[in-house]
């Protein structure tokens, strides 16, 4: 026997092995294939960023028609859910109870003011408590103001000239959908999860049982070992991962404009780096505690609030900026939200692949260079 | 009979198994401090410096007016202007500029003739919360640009104005909602870590039987599994807080013994759900699965960083079994509205119901799960 087919053959074996032990303990299958199902279909409905339905209270202290027609503006707006209060008192109690998140005061000279020209003030309050929901809120009621004021002043005969009109063309996502952004980063850190719960604790289970000092008196070479364990890991999460891509597609309707293709490569070369940081963590820790403890702490609420997935990481500040190069999610989010709505575009997705590949090697170069050394 | 004695024996020893274990202890204390530091800076939905690029095919003096505004403010970085159509699609395909502001040609004399000239906001809708946050900063430059404009014809404004005033959180900044936030998130994730293995690795290194034929009673057994998860939640949290308030300089406007019972009702109940993964699981790889199925929706279905009201009514009354959901609701009312006790009686409750269930649970399992 030659000595490539030697090498083959104990791969096939250890694969073998491994591939039997996922099989017999059902529990990295129910990683793999049940927890992304259930996370995506809990937070893809979940997470939305969208404010729908704002509560808004209405205070009008002398209703006539100019009144009617502001507020029936508010009412016919898709965002709002007006209630009518009498008092402003009343409704600032109901805002300080987190019964309304507004409130639209229009004082008893209203209507006064509106038609003597000198500028009618709306009173609006909201809670500011969620600074982000607050200025949408505030935006959305903006808009309702200008359609209505042009409006008015069309039916007064003295049509209103702004000067400057902004006409906003919202690309990729022209309805403004929070859901095709928030599903595609979803995966991204459901993968991240998986990846590192697979492998996470395979190499330091066998370290605590002993089994591999007795796999390394075999003739395997540690690399073989790695690898062996890498595909069937590997396999079970591109299962994982075409399982979530099919859910963002058929059930959550989010368009995929980009190839196939693009996505199944960009896919397999983060599933890589997501083990490779599993297996890192495996052959970092000397126990299976502490290794779960570290992929706890490193995997999860990095890839959730630095991977750019929620937050914009060009609106962080730069030595944090600086600091979300280290997190695998953040090229992985650029790729999916790129993808899905965007399309094949080139110049982003191969600059973020490059980045994969480079920690790609760097964690297996790490882990062949400490999993040498804990045997002396 | 519960004795003292016992109870603080197994306590003294579950913290010692976690401190002297020099890599545990790194982990319980380096991360969480450092992420609270990245992840106050990292979390924001503020925007600053929105890359813009200016296509002008107007080059009047108002058209310049306004992009001066721009190039004033401190939320947009103009980039290089475009010269031509096609460069449009590259610069935000490449994710160069998220807002490509079209000027057409006629802009300047269309406005001096006294009509509105329309001006193209193409923006990135890849992020599309970022999109419309991006175009509600533009559209606040331009009604200023307006104004200034009606003022100098002495032209009347619009008949009626938008005068708007936000509560608890004058200038909308986003760090006030979201740093009260992490010191939950943190705490929750410090708790899990500490107990959701606790029970799991005795049971799989064999000691818990020992543990179960000593005299000690499951009760108290629960309480010594109970104490560090508690205890290190609390110092940790303290911390963490101090950081909110000193570092992070977020207003602090309520009772801060209000805000200590609700972080130690939700230690308590983080405890109860951690010790009853940690029991029910026979091996470890078991424990850090099930510890990651309660971190992970805990997290993301808290209101951390998307509001509940959002979520579909059945997920809505799944968050209802979320400690963190309670909690964080705490934070944020003591920290930005001031409240107190009374106001905080209807998150205290369900805290504490939590914690007794999983606690009894826990317990129970001790005994009624030995392989």
């Amino acid at each position: 026997m030659n000595r490539s087919l030697r090498k083959r053959m104990r791969l096939k074996g250890l694969i073998r092995k491994e591939s039997l032990q996922i099989l017999r303990d059902p529990s990295s299958i129910a990683i793999a294939f049940i927890m992304p199902v259930i996370l995506l279909l809990l937070f893809g409905y979940g997470v939305s960023l969208d404010a729908k339905h704002i509560r808004l209270a209405t205070v009008v202290e002398q209703p006539d028609t100019n009144t009617a027609g502001l507020i029936g503006a508010f009412q016919h707006s898709e965002y709002f859910i007006p209630v009518l209060y009498h008092t402003v008192q009343d409704a600032e109690i109901a805002l300080m109870e987190h019964k309304v998140d507004g409130i639209v005061w229009l004082r008893n000279d209203f209507s006064d003011r509106l038609l003597s020209r000198k500028t009618a003030p709306i009173g609006v309050y909201v809670n500011g408590v969620n600074a982000n929901q607050a200025r949408i809120s505030v935006g959305y009621i903006q808009g309702v103001w200008q359609t209505w004021l042009s409006s008015f002043s069309r039916d007064q005969g003295h049509d209103l000239k702004t000067p400057v009109m902004i006409e906003p063309r919202i690309w990729f996502n022209a309805a403004v959908n929070s859901r095709y952004f928030l599903v595609p980063g979803l995966i991204a850190v459901i993968m991240t999860l998986i990846g590192a719960l697979l492998t996470s604790m395979v190499v330091a289970r066998e370290w605590e049982r002993g089994t591999m000092e007795a796999l390394m008196v075999t003739p395997i070479r540690i690399s073989e070992i790695l690898l062996g364990k890498l595909i069937p890991y590997f396999i079970l999460g591109m299962g994982g991962m075409f399982l979530s891509v099919a859910m963002a597609v058929w059930l959550f309707d989010v368009p995929l404009r980009g190839s196939f293709l693009a996505l199944t490569a960009a896919s397999a070369l983060f599933m890589m780096v997501a083990l490779g940081m599993g297996l890192l963590i495996s052959t970092v820790a000397k126990n299976q505690f502490v290794a779960g403890q570290i992929a706890i702490i490193t995997t999860f609420l990095p890839a959730f609030i630095l991977s750019g997935f929620i937050f914009q990481i060009s609106a962080m500040p730069e030595p944090i900026q600086f600091i979300t190069h280290i997190i695998p999610a953040r090229y992985f989010v650029a790729i999916l939200q790129t993808i899905f709505l965007a399309g094949d575009i080139w110049p982003i997705i191969l600059s973020n692949c490059a980045a994969l590949l480079i920690m790609m090697f760097v964690f297996f170069g790490i882990i062949k260079k400490k999993a040498h050394k804990r045997l002396i | 009979m519960i004795t003292l004695r016992h109870i603080l024996a197994l306590a003294i020893k579950e913290l010692l198994a976690i401190l002297k274990d020099k890599q545990s202890r790194v982990i319980l204390i380096g991360p969480p401090i450092a992420q609270l530091l990245v992840f106050g800076y990292a979390a924001t939905f503020d925007l600053n410096h929105i890359p813009v690029a200016i296509y002008d095919e107007d080059h009047s003096q108002l058209s310049r007016a306004l992009v001066a505004r721009l190039r004033g403010s401190p939320h947009f970085e103009l980039i290089d202007p475009l010269d031509h159509d096609g460069q449009i699609e590259v610069a935000i395909n490449n994710k160069e500029a998220l807002i490509v502001l079209h000027i057409g040609s006629r802009f300047g004399s269309e406005i001096e003739k006294g009509k509105s000239a329309q001006v193209q906001a193409i923006i990135d809708g890849r992020n599309s919360n970022t999109a419309l946050l991006a175009l509600g900063y533009l559209r606040t430059i331009v009604t200023d640009f307006n104004i200034e404009w009606f003022e100098r014809n002495g032209l009347t404004g619009p008949p009626a104005s938008l005068a708007i005033r936000s509560w608890f959180n004058e200038n909308l900044v986003s760090r006030w909602f979201i740093v009260p936030g992490i010191v939950g998130l943190l705490s929750l994730v410090i708790t899990t870590i500490v107990t959701g293995l606790s029970v799991a690795r005795e049971r799989e290194a064999g000691t818990f039987d020992q543990l179960l034929v000593t005299p000690l009673r499951p009760v108290e057994i629960l309480i010594g599994k109970s104490v560090p998860g508690i205890l290190i939640g609390l110092i940790e949290g303290s911390f963490i807080l101090l950081m909110a308030i000193y570092w992070f300089e977020v207003p602090l406007r309520g009772n801060l013994g209000a805000l200590y019972i609700g972080m130690f009702l939700f230690l308590l109940s983080a405890t109860g759900v951690g010790l009853m993964i940690s029991s029910i699981a026979l091996t470890q790889q078991q424990g850090i699965l099930g510890a990651f199925l309660f971190l992970v929706p805990s997290v993301i279905l808290s209101g951390f960083a998307t509001p509940i009201a959002n979520m579909p009514e059945i997920i809505q009354y799944l968050t209802y079994l979320n400690p963190l959901r309670y909690f964080l609701i705490i934070l944020r009312s003591v920290f930005l509205e001031g409240d107190s006790y009374a106001l905080l009686l209807d998150q205290y409750f369900p805290m504490t119901l939590i914690a007794v269930v999983t606690l009894a649970a826990a317990g129970w399992s001790f005994r009624h799960r030995l392989s």
